[in-house]
């Protein structure tokens, strides 16, 4: 098909209604308690602001190599960059962490491919979802070709966040998806295996979950048929934000309209191909902001993986606060953790919201 | 049901039922919707269901394709019953096309997109000829322009014409039409029912759940009345229009065309 439809862009507001001034006159002065509320806003600012500066970059001191080195009043930096390299990788070995960056290069390369059209992405996603991790698996594990085996008990900081969050979300997705199909379905068997599974996670801390992962699977497994705690923990997160997403999800079959279903069933699709192709698309869009939010509590919720004795950002950083060189770094600690957390989760944030932006298809009549 | 009627629902034999009822019930709960329905459809008729609200029209017209169970009777559609068995639903499906009140067009799919879906994935029909078969059934109701559009940008008669190309794609044996026009404000009505007589012309197997009287007159081959779920009366439009049988359709009909 080579023509394409382009919505004709819509008129300009009037004059009188753009510009700064109207804007500052629209927003922020337009009554007495607005004008207050702004006053108000900007007091606040004026009280917080100036001094965050002053500690964190005017009187901070950027680098150094030890505490001796921080004679600024402010924030001391140079923790930051002297423990950096234990913040991204945990105690993987230094001269092996390039394994780590191809990794990460790699999969950047790949998401990067989707921007080109003439790329089938069907088959791109396959690549993404079965090959990459199993190469990305052997880089980080080593064992093959040469490559040195690194233990998972030295996996740790960003690179095990991140690896929890993202092995978590894209693991939990298809899951939640089906639990939320089981939860719906007229099969009495599979409805209650989902209805049971999906209340008892949702009844248990995730604190317990790891715990259970980690200390008591083994106590029940046969000797010799133990396997590695990393994946243990994995299976545990996946499986507990698994249920939240089912429930998210169900919310948005719930709120596709029956004549959906009934034309679906009407042309003779099956159901897979009903749910796949009519039903999926439209109530996984409706909760994309619920989703998201799922993704983003379970990327926070990988810090409790400190339960399980493994250091993940957080933990390396928590860790490092106790060096006795280094006492009193807390806050620089706490304030770092907090802005690599919020960039990541911002950043899905924002992601999400371009996602629903591209998805709209005109306003809903029926 | 008088002797009479009996005789016109039930085809003369020798006819070629492509749909028929037999001794059809469907029970709500306790609520009886349907009760002993004895209806046979031959091929290429045009059969138009009227009568009052919640008499049980659609609840009939949609037990043809099994959008609803019926407990009690058999139907059979083209020879085959339809029961529990999926195979039979499906195949069936595939030769059915449905109109619905509300058009019920895929929100997220493009216009073309929602005419090629079944094609593609219940046919198995290469994309390219579904592609451009949807195209001719576009340019039959007149909407071939709109084919990248997202249902939500059409008006509602545009909306309904869509739908009723997107079940020609199948290229079924029988249509089913359930109030295609009621959800439609009268400027498009006439569209849209310019387009079901275009059809009904060319000789398709259609049952359609209408109020809209003109239409039955002109093209119906039966006038089936239906009241609190029994097929009151069934007939040719002449007959039915002109010399109603029955106490329950004159009043019907005395309602519905004197305002
Ligand atoms: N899912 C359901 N559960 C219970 N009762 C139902 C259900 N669907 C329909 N009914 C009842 O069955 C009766 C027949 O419904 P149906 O939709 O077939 O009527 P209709 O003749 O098509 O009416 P209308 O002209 O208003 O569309 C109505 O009384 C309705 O209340
Ligand atoms: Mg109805």
């Amino acid at each position: 098909m080579a023509i394409e439809f382009k919505p004709s862009p819509s008129l300009p507001p009037p004059v009188n209604s753009v510009g700064a001034v109207a804007w500052v006159r629209q927003n922020l002065l337009s009554s007495p308690l607005n004008i207050f509320l702004t006053l108000f806003s900007f007091y606040i600012l004026y009280l917080l602001v100036p001094p965050v500066i002053e500690w964190g970059l005017v009187g901070a001191t950027f680098t150094g190599a030890s505490k001796a080195d921080c004679t600024g009043d402010g924030a001391c930096w140079a923790f930051i960059g002297v423990y950096f390299e234990q913040f991204m990788y945990g105690l993987y070995p230094s001269e092996e962490t390039w394994r780590i960056n191809l990794a990460l290069i790699l999969l950047v390369l790949l998401l990067g491919t989707y921007a080109v059209k003439t790329v089938n992405k069907l088959y791109l996603s396959l690549v993404i979802l079965v090959v990459y991790p199993v190469i990305a698996y052997f880089l980080f594990a080593g064992g093959v070709f040469g490559l040195e085996v690194v233990e998972t008990s030295l996996w740790g900081g960003l690179f095990l966040t991140t690896l929890l969050g993202v092995v978590g979300i894209v693991a939990s997705f298809p899951l939640g998806v089906l639990l939320a199909l089981g939860r719906q379905s007229k099969m009495p068997i599979a409805k209650s295996v989902c209805i049971v599974f999906i209340e008892t996670i949702r009844a248990v801390p995730l604190i317990t979950i790891l715990f259970m992962a980690s200390v008591m699977i083994p106590l029940f497994l046969p000797e010799g048929m133990n396997f590695n705690k990393l994946l243990r923990v994995l299976i545990g997160i996946t499986l507990f934000s698994a249920a939240y997403m089912a429930e998210v999800i169900r919310g948005g079959l719930q709120a596709i309209p029956k004549g959906q279903y009934e034309a679906a069933d009407a042309m003779g699709l099956t159901y897979w191909q009903s749910m796949i192709l009519v039903i999926l698309p439209q109530a996984l869009k409706l909760v994309i902001p619920g989703i998201v939010n799922t993704f983003i509590g379970l990327f926070k919720d990988t810090t409790l993986v400190y339960i399980v004795g493994m250091f993940d950002l957080l933990g390396r950083i928590q860790a490092a606060t106790h060096d006795a060189n280094w006492l009193g770094m807390t806050i620089e600690g706490y304030a770092f953790a907090g802005f690599i957390y919020w960039a990541a989760c911002f950043g899905m944030s924002r992601y999400s919201m371009r996602i629903e932006r591209k998805l709209e298809t005109g306003h809903k009549r029926n | 049901m008088t002797n009479t009627n009996m005789a016109r629902a039930q085809l003369a034999l020798g006819e070629e039922a492509i749909i028929e009822f037999n001794d059809v019930n469907k029970w709500y709960g306790d609520f009886h919707v349907l009760k002993n329905i004895n209806f046979s459809i031959k091929k290429g008729e045009r059969i138009v269901v009227c009568g009052p609200s919640g008499s049980g029209k659609s609840t009939m017209t949609r037990c043809i394709n099994r959008l609803e169970e019926h407990q009690k009777g058999t139907i059979l559609v083209d020879g085959v019953e339809m029961n529990d068995n999926l195979k039979n639903i499906e195949a069936i499906r595939k030769d059915v096309g449905m109109v619905f009140q509300h058009f019920n067009l895929f929100p997220h799919l493009t216009i073309l997109e929602n005419l090629t879906l079944a094609p593609i994935w219940v046919r198995k029909m290469p994309k390219k000829q579904a592609e451009e078969m949807a195209m001719h059934y576009l340019e039959r109701v007149k909407i071939a322009n709109q084919a990248l559009k997202y249902p939500g940008q059409l008006s509602g008669g545009q909306q309904q014409r869509v739908a009723i190309a997107r079940g020609l794609c199948m290229q079924p044996r029988i249509m089913l039409f359930d109030e295609p026009t009621s959800a439609l404000d009268p400027e498009m009505i006439k569209e849209v029912l310019d387009v079901m007589v275009q059809l009904a012309e060319e000789g398709m197997t259609m049952v359609c759940v209408t109020h809209e009287m003109g239409f039955a007159k002109t093209v119906a081959d039966r006038v089936v009345f239906m009241d609190a779920g029994e097929i009151v009366e069934a007939n040719g439009p002449h007959e039915f229009f002109d010399n109603p049988q029955h106490d329950r359709t004159q009043n019907f009909l005395s309602q519905i065309l004197n305002h």
